[in-house]
């Protein structure tokens, strides 16, 4: 049983490299019984648009203010 | 002649003449390429001619990216080639600081490796509607600022600069495997952090 510090390694990991079909196969299951970490997946997608957006999008509207 | 120039930008792009506005756009790139690069006289050289190029390849803005993100696509290139340029010169940093705060995972994992109850990723709703607020930006930064500094660069490399995995290993002198360490830990405190300074504080913002 994949502990929920592996499996955030595990999906830190996927964004760097792809996974083996084994890991895939262990996080997939802990993924699906464990919502701290399903929540852990999908804000690693917020915190990339984050940084995305962090440079060029923002204050956009605090300029305008000025 | 620069006033045939400016007839023949877009309208936007025409902000870039206009001192004050420049200044401001300025003090941000300056402050953004300083978080990068650690060295203000490196952020400063980077702005510069990040500024410069954005001058001279002003009739291409296209218009379409608002101004700001194209001077800033402009500024990251910029700061890429700064990194790698260090690296050609034998002056990309070691890392001495200890990359192992093992202390650090303990306070978010029990002994067996699950989340603390009062640790585990709570639902963040809707990050779009998130990023539209500048108090957010903020939060942003300081939890960024707040990253241990090696962190905060290995991460900011990665996801914003978009160096590969290589490039950073060979600039930063780390293996694959430690450069995964990193970048796991830096993601796992960016988290906690935006999730305690924003997702739980909201209510709190909203009443400000």
């Amino acid at each position: 049983m994949l502990s929920c510090e592996e499996a955030t390694r595990l999906m830190s990991d996927a964004r760097e490299r792809p996974l083996k079909v084994s890991e895939r196969l262990v996080l997939g299951v802990h993924v699906s019984i464990c919502t701290g970490c399903r929540r852990f997946g999908s804000q690693m997608d917020v915190l990339h648009k984050a940084m995305q957006n962090f440079a060029g999008g923002k204050n956009e509207s605090t300029e305008d203010d000025k | 002649m620069k006033e045939s120039v400016l007839e023949l930008v877009n309208a936007d792009a025409r902000s870039l003449f206009d001192g004050r506005y420049l200044e401001g756009l300025r003090d941000q790139m300056l402050k953004f390429a300083t978080l990068q690069l650690g060295n203000p006289d490196h952020a400063e050289d980077a702005v510069q001619e990040a500024l410069l190029g954005a001058l001279k390849s002003v009739k291409s803005f296209s218009g379409k990216a608002a101004l700001k993100t194209w001077v800033f696509a402009i500024l990251k290139n910029k700061i890429a080639d700064h990194f790698r340029q260090r690296s050609k010169l034998g002056e990309g940093s070691k890392i001495t600081d200890s990359l192992d705060d093992e202390q650090d995972l303990s306070a978010l994992f029990d002994e067996r490796g699950h989340w603390h109850q009062d640790e585990k990723p709570v639902a963040w709703g809707q990050p779009e509607e998130t990023f539209k607020q500048d108090q957010f930006w903020v939060v942003f930064e300081t939890c960024l600022n707040g990253l241990p500094a090696k962190q905060a660069k290995i991460f900011m490399m990665r996801e914003f600069v978009d160096l590969t995995a290589d490039e950073i290993c060979e600039l930063e002198g780390l293996t694959t495997s430690n450069l995964h360490v990193v970048l796991h830990r830096a993601r796992l405190r960016l988290r906690e952090c935006i999730e305690n300074r924003w997702f739980l504080g909201e209510s709190e913002n909203a009443k400000l």
